[in-house]
C-alpha cells in the first residue's frame, strides 16, 4: 500500500514535471523565438534587424554563468533591469510567475541538456 | 405638422416612414450577418477568445475585429478592405511563418496568404459596421493623449535606443523588426486614443496579446504617440 501510495505520487510528479516543459516549451516558442530563434541560438526572424544581438540561449558556457533567479529577473523586467539592452523586453504584463519559471526551465534545457 | 394631409395619405406616410426605418436596420443585421460569414471564420468578432487559455494566441488565423470601432479610423477601413496591402511582414502569429538559414531565421514568405478584397459599396457598409464594435469606450474615455509635436531625431531615438520598440516594429518600410504590424502607417488607420492606450496596457485590449509593456510612463507614452503621428503624416 506504501509503495503504492508512493509510486502514485512519483507518476503525478512527473505528469507535472512534464506539463511545464511543455508550457515552457509553447511559451518559448510565441513569445521568444521572434528574436532568439526557432532554435534557441539567437538568430531569430528580428535579429538581422537589431542594433543588439539576442543572447544565444544554446550557449552552455554564457547560460550557465547566470542563476535561475537572474534568469526569472531579466524575463519579467527585461535588459533594462540587469543593464544590458532594452531590445530585451519585460514580460512581467504579459507572462505569470508560473509561466516565467516554465520558461526558466526550458531555458535550462536549451542550454544545457544536449542530446 | 400633417394638418390638411387626407387621412389615407397620413397612414401611408406612417408605414413608409416605418418601413424605412426597419431597412435600415434589416441593412445593418444583414451586414453583421455577412460580416460573420466573410470573416468570421478567420477574425474574431466576439470576446471569447480572451476567455480561452493562453495558447490560443498561437492559433489565431486573423487579429481580433471585436474591438474595431475603438481601433481604427473609418477612412482607412474603407480604403484599405478595397486594397488590403501587408500590415504584419511575417503574419498574425510570426513562429508560424519563420524558418531557419544559413543567415538566422527568415520569413518564409509563401506562407503569408493575400487578404481578400471587397468593391468600394461592400467596404463603405463593413467600415461602418465594424465602427459599431466598441466594448472599451471605457478605456478610449480614460485615454488623456493630445495629439502633438516631437523632432524626428528625438522621436526616432525614443522609438529605437531608448524603448526598443523596433526590435519589432518597423517605423520605416523595411526598417525595424519585423514580428509586430509595421507602425510606419500606424497613425493613418488608428484612432489616436487607441495608440496610446494600446501602448501602455496592451493586455488590457487583449490579454493574450504579444506586446509587451515598454514603458507605460503617461508622458513617455505620448511621446511614442507623438512620434508614430510624425511618421504617419509623412506617409502617402
Ligand atoms: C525583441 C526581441 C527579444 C524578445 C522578443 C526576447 N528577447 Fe531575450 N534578449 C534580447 C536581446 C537583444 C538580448 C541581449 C541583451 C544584451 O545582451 O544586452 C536578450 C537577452 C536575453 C537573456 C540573457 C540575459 C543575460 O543575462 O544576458 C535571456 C535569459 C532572455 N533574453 C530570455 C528571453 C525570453 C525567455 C524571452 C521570451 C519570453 C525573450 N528573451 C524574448 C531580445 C529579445
Ligand atoms: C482567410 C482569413 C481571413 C478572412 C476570411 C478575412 N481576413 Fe481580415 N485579416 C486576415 C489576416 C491574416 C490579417 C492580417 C493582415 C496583415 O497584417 O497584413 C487580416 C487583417 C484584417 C484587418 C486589419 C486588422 C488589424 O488589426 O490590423 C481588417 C480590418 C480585416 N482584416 C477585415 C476583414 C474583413 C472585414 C473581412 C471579411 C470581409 C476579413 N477581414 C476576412 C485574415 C482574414
Ligand atoms: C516583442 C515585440 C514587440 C515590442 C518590443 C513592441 N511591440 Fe508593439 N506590438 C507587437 C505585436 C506582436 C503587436 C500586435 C498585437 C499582437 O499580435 O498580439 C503590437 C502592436 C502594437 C500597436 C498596435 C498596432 C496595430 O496595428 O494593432 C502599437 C501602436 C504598438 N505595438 C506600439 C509599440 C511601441 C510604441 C513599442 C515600444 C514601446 C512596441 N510596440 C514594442 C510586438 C511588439
Amino acid at each position: 500500500m506504501k509503495t503504492l501510495l508512493i509510486a502514485a505520487t512519483l507518476s503525478l510528479a512527473s505528469v507535472t514535471a512534464q506539463a511545464a516543459a511543455d508550457s515552457g516549451k509553447q511559451l518559448y516558442s510565441v513569445y521568444c523565438t521572434q528574436c532568439h530563434g526557432v532554435a534557441g541560438d539567437g538568430k531569430g526572424i528580428n535579429a538581422a534587424q537589431m542594433a543588439v544581438q539576442p543572447r544565444d540561449h544554446t550557449d552552455t558556457k554564457e547560460m550557465s554563468a547566470r542563476t535561475d533567479e537572474e534568469l526569472f529577473k531579466v524575463i519579467e523586467h527585461g535588459g533594462k533591469s540587469i543593464n544590458k539592452s532594452v531590445l530585451m523586453p519585460p514580460w512581467g504584463d504579459n507572462l505569470n510567475d508560473d509561466e516565467i519559471h516554465a520558461l526558466v526551465g526550458h531555458l535550462r534545457a536549451l542550454c544545457c541538456q544536449k542530446n | 405638422m400633417m394638418k390638411g394631409i387626407p387621412v389615407k395619405l397620413r397612414l401611408t406616410l406612417g408605414i413608409a416612414a416605418a418601413l424605412a426605418a426597419s431597412v435600415h436596420v434589416a441593412a445593418h443585421a444583414d451586414t453583421a450577418a455577412d460580416v460573420k460569414q466573410q470573416c468570421g471564420s478567420c477574425h474574431a468578432l466576439d470576446r471569447d477568445y480572451a476567455k480561452a487559455a493562453k495558447h490560443e494566441r498561437a492559433e489565431r488565423k486573423a487579429p481580433p475585429l471585436d474591438f474595431a470601432g475603438n481601433k481604427f479610423r473609418r477612412e482607412w477601413l474603407y480604403s484599405w478592405l478595397q486594397n488590403p496591402v501587408r500590415l504584419r511582414p511575417a503574419g498574425v502569429f510570426p513562429p508560424a511563418h519563420a524558418k531557419p538559414s544559413a543567415d538566422g531565421d527568415v520569413v518564409d514568405t509563401t506562407t503569408l496568404a493575400k487578404h481578400p478584397a471587397l468593391d468600394a459599396a461592400q467596404a463603405g457598409k463593413v467600415a461602418d459596421y465594424l465602427m459599431t464594435l466598441t466594448p472599451f469606450d471605457g478605456l478610449i474615455a480614460a485615454e488623456t493623449y493630445q495629439p502633438g509635436t516631437i523632432a524626428q531625431r528625438m522621436g526616432q531615438m525614443n522609438f529605437g535606443k531608448f524603448k526598443g520598440c523596433d526590435g519589432c516594429h518597423q517605423d520605416a518600410p523595411d526598417t525595424g523588426g519585423v514580428s509586430g504590424p509595421e507602425l510606419y502607417t500606424a497613425w493613418q488607420r488608428l484612432q489616436p486614443a487607441f495608440i496610446s492606450a494600446y501602448i501602455a496596457q496592451p493586455a488590457a485590449w487583449d490579454p493574450h496579446t504579444m506586446m509587451p509593456v515598454g514603458d507605460a510612463n503617461t508622458a513617455a507614452v505620448h511621446k511614442l504617440a507623438n512620434y508614430l503621428k510624425l511618421i504617419g503624416e509623412k506617409q502617402p
